[in-house]
């Protein structure tokens, strides 16, 4: 009884962070029970960059702060938020920065043209190598 | 035409080393600030850090007079290292709320004890919820808050001793 009652303990134990005292939030290492909506907070937890190890997300990171933040993430899916808008949120405090997933903000215009430039580029040599050889 | 196209993979070559070395030399910005200056502090309400001093809520900052919002932990090094600074604001006149992040009352009253207790007013943040609605990313930060409950200007990291003037400055312009 003793001896589980120890390895019991030993389960609950966190690894030192050296961060702070207190335990993790509720939710930010426990999974929501509805599995759809776990999906939701998962994904979105893989596109926001944790601010404490800067290119983590936070879904990957230890950091006391990117906890609360899943914990966050998640209790706001629970209640009904949509995961777009718990991202324009972030983004309203802490800028693009925050979010992983590419925007169509206008800076990233050539970003997104580069692969249809690129394309055309290899058919127009690609054209141009067909002509010469059936000129041959 | 032909006789320039030569040149083209020499051209893109370079503006790609161009473009490196601008990355490479370019100093290290890591600083995240908050997106909120200039903007009304998002409303919250927190329960009291210490003992000894009350629970804060946004609606406090409302007073006609800018005040400090400054963030620590007891955890924290640098906010000890601060704790010299804000000292000496308060001895200036300031007055200076703050909120203790990821923190225990017990562990607080041992902090102030030790390093000294500038504040007026001490919320607790136990999820780092009302950090992230202030767009914060650290401690410790400070952030100046005008009479009308605007932020005005956020210090990211320790306030040093050489930042003092400036902060008293930011608190003079936030009138």
């Amino acid at each position: 009884m003793k001896l589980i009652l120890a390895l019991l303990c030993a389960l609950l134990a966190v690894p030192a962070a050296a961060q702070t005292a207190l335990p993790p939030a509720p939710w930010a290492d426990r999974q929501i029970p509805d599995a759809a909506q776990e999906r939701k907070a998962k994904a979105l937890m893989e596109t926001i960059r944790c601010l404490t190890c800067q290119s983590q997300s936070i879904a990957d990171s230890g950091a006391s702060m990117a906890g609360d933040m899943r914990s966050q993430i998640r209790e706001r899916i629970m209640a009904g938020e949509q995961p777009e808008s718990i991202r324009s949120w972030l983004i309203a405090r802490y800028g693009d920065w925050v979010s992983y997933e590419p925007t169509a903000a206008p800076i990233l215009w050539p970003l997104w043209a580069a692969p249809v430039l690129l394309l055309g580029l290899g058919l127009l040599l690609l054209r141009g190598r067909i002509k010469r050889r059936t000129r041959a | 035409m032909r006789k320039l196209l030569i040149w083209l993979p020499l051209v893109l070559f370079l503006a790609f080393v161009g473009l490196f070395a601008t990355g490479l030399f370019k100093p290290d910005d890591r600083v995240i600030h908050s997106r909120l200056v200039g903007q009304p502090l998002p409303a919250f309400t927190l329960p009291a850090a210490a003992s000894d001093r009350p629970a804060l809520a946004s609606a406090q900052f409302v007073t006609g007079k800018p005040r400090l919002l400054n963030i620590f932990a007891s955890w924290c090094v640098p906010c000890a290292a601060e704790a010299p600074q804000l000292m000496a604001l308060k001895q200036a006149g300031v007055e200076i709320d703050a909120i203790a992040i990821r923190d225990a009352r017990p562990d607080v009253d041992g902090f102030l004890q030790r390093y000294g207790n500038p504040y007026a007013r001490i919320g607790l943040d136990a999820r780092s919820a009302v950090q992230m609605a202030l767009g914060s990313s650290g401690v410790p930060e400070t952030f100046v808050i005008d009479g009308k409950g605007r932020i005005a200007y956020q210090h990211i990291g320790d306030i040093r001793a050489d930042d003092v003037p400036m902060i008293l400055d930011r608190l003079k312009d936030a009138q």
